[in-house]
């Protein structure tokens, strides 16, 4: 009996030495890849910080106020958004690699998924920053438009313009990358038409009278403000 | 030699028939059909009073007019010139009319009278617009005479405007053409020009014919061509411009339109401008005279009411566009009671300097740049408007002489930010 049980512990100890000793390795190959990935990814991020700093990144992003959302939303510029975000990138990959030297099966499955993912994902940032950029031209539009006719709220007019647009990409971004699909489309849809109704009952009941002086001055009948009949050319 | 391969061939024909001339005239028309008779009949008197030894020919390109517009070209003629002359014509006066497909700008009848001159090698050549009710004879004249006998290239039309007609040629595009080009010329985008055979050939060749110019903006863009090619240019002063009015762009689009050619153009020859500065006067022709005309309604309150509704809305846009010194002044003379309003010549010089330098740079959209330019100008017309409420004529000519002179000086601001990268 005594034996057996001495047995079973030596047995048990040895396979379990067996099982550290097959896994140590695995252990400093991921660890050794970790490192390497880290140093790499620092690399790259400095050179790609100093690359950027010197085709004046920055600047192409002016058109379209995308350095003023990322100020206003307490992050770093675009030049080094995109250096840090490349260090993570490559430095999350490097783990992702390091974890598959383990072997273990579960997690390979798992990190097999978040590659499957990544792809919808930047299609989605792409997205989202079409959206932004499109937001941001029509919003312009609007308001230059509103401010050479003579609109009482032209500043109103473009944020609305924006907004909708925006609301339109990040919907369109989250849609693509597969997040929260059902539950996206049905708030989208439930905002969205709730706006519209909004919006109708607001102008049509409760602002009649506006309704009524903006159709006036659209379609006058006896014109209250004089034209200028000066001819530029 | 012009490329003709978009002239038909029917018409192609009839200018061989016609064969060499000294003088064309070019009407293009487009429903004018209450007009062109008038227009036709005092064309056709010029040319016997003043060239009747001259082989002439009129050209009249139509862009399928359904009013019967080509109905009454066929028709026009003068039956009796002894009512009209103390001589009658020497020559047979030719009428050569073709249709074309009329496109959205129309500059394709101007690029038909331009070949057909240069086909016919013309000496002289006149284009002269369909819907003029104050057209005379001594047009022909004052076109034709200073390319025909001073071997000029170039007529540009004087008209007698109101004081306040015509501020966006006097404010921005005489002054700023006199400043970059070095050639003062008061009416840049006339619709009236006198043009030499030479000229016509220079303006067809190919490689200068523009492609994104709009319609309303090709006297600007024969001005400036004709200035860089190095052709002389003179003016000639015609009367009063009365014409049909018809559905006409509004102030943004002409803005967007015509400076934006305009902006267009130094981008075309900025290899030119930065080296000329002496604003030379282009010689004047014609006996210039005054006569009443109607009175013209302003309504200056709402322009400056725009102009700082525009600084107010539009100021992260005008950031991108102007200095922050440039912004600075335009937001403070915001801050003036309508009496108080001044929108200087300098600040105003400055302005559309930058304006045109963000341009070339294309800081933002480019219609969005023009458009931001509108409740600007809306001041400054604003504020010349309350300067000059009284002014007569002659002392308009002063002020708009030191508006030239200080987008003279300004130049070298121009030069700079042209080439600075923000």
């Amino acid at each position: 009996m005594g034996e057996y049980i001495v047995g079973t512990v030596r047995h048990t100890l040895l396979e379990f030495l067996h099982i550290l000793v097959g896994f140590l390795p695995r252990m400093l190959a991921m660890l050794i890849i970790i490192a390497v990935g880290w140093v790499i990814a620092l690399l790259l991020k400095f050179v790609l910080r100093r690359a950027l700093a010197l085709v004046k990144f920055n600047q192409l992003f002016q058109t379209t106020n995308l350095s003023t959302v990322l100020t206003k939303a307490s992050l770093p510029p675009p030049d080094e958004l995109l250096s840090r975000l490349t260090f993570w990138g490559i430095g999350i990959a490097f783990i992702f690699l390091g974890a598959t030297a383990l072997g273990v099966v579960a997690l390979q499955e798992l990190i097999a998924k978040f590659f499957l993912f990544l792809p919808q994902f930047f299609v989605g940032l792409i997205v989202f920053f079409l959206g932004l950029v499109v937001a941001n031209f029509f919003g312009r539009a609007t308001l230059l438009a509103a401010v050479n006719a003579n609109h009482p709220s032209p500043r109103l007019l473009s944020n609305i313009v924006q907004f909708l647009i925006l609301i339109m990409a990040v919907t369109m971004a989250l849609d693509q990358m597969g997040v929260g699909y059902h539950v996206v489309l049905i708030a989208f849809s439930i905002s969205f038409g709730a706006i519209m109704v909004g919006l109708a009952i607001a102008f049509g009941l409760g602002g009649r009278e506006v309704a009524r002086r903006i159709l006036e001055r659209r379609f006058p009948e006896d014109k209250k403000e004089e034209e200028d009949e000066i001819s530029p050319l | 030699m012009a490329d003709e391969n978009f002239l038909s061939d029917e018409f192609v024909r009839q200018l061989i028939a016609v064969g060499e001339v000294d003088i064309v005239v070019g009407v293009p028309t487009f429903n004018n059909r209450e007009t062109i008779g008038r227009v036709l009949n005092a064309l056709q008197v010029g040319l016997v009073k003043y060239f009747p030894r001259q082989r002439s020919v009129l050209i009249n390109p139509d862009g399928g007019s359904t009013d019967g517009t080509t109905e009454v070209v066929k028709n026009a003629s003068i039956q009796d010139f002894q009512t009209l002359l103390t001589s009658s014509p020497l020559r047979t006066m030719h009428r050569i009319s073709t249709s074309y497909v009329r496109e959205q700008d129309g500059k394709t009848a101007l690029r038909i009278i331009l070949a057909a001159a240069d086909l016919l090698r013309a000496k002289a050549c006149a284009l002269v617009s369909p819907d003029l009710e104050s057209i005379t004879p001594e047009w022909v004249e004052g076109l034709v005479r200073p390319v025909y006998k001073e071997k000029f290239d170039l007529v540009t039309p004087i008209y007698h405007r109101h004081k306040f007609d015509g501020l966006l040629v006097k404010n921005v595009l005489s002054p700023m053409i006199c400043a970059v080009y070095g050639r003062n010329i008061r009416e840049p985008v006339g619709a009236e020009f006198g043009f030499s055979g030479q000229l016509a050939c220079h303006y067809v060749a190919p490689g200068v014919w523009p492609k994104d110019f709009g319609e309303s903006s090709m006297g600007l863009w024969m001005t400036t061509a004709a200035i860089v090619g190095g052709f002389r240019v003179c003016q000639s002063f015609l009367g009063p411009r009365i014409h049909v009015a018809k559905s006409s762009e509004d102030l943004v689009q002409t803005i967007q339109h015509v400076v934006g050619d305009l902006f267009r153009c130094l981008e075309a020859h900025e290899s030119f401008w930065p080296a000329h500065s002496d604003g030379q006067p282009a010689p004047v022709f014609g006996f210039e005279y005054s006569v009443a005309l109607e009175p013209i309604r302003i309504n200056r309150q709402r322009m400056l009411q725009m102009f700082r509704v525009g600084v107010n809305e539009l100021g992260s846009i005008l950031e991108s566009i102007v200095t922050p010194a440039t912004l600075q002044q335009i937001r403070s003379i915001g801050q003036l009671s309508d009496r108080e309003f001044r929108f200087t010549d300098d600040l105003w010089a400055k302005t559309v300097y930058e304006f045109a330098s963000s341009y070339h740079r294309s800081v933002i959209n480019r219609d969005h740049l023009l458009q931001a330019l509108v409740p600007l100008y809306r001041g400054r017309i604003g504020s010349f408007v309350l300067e000059n409420y009284r002014a007569d004529a002659e002392q308009i000519e002063k002020k708009l002489e030191a508006l030239g002179a200080q987008y003279q000086s300004l130049k070298p601001h121009l030069i700079e930010t042209w080439t600075t990268k923000k």
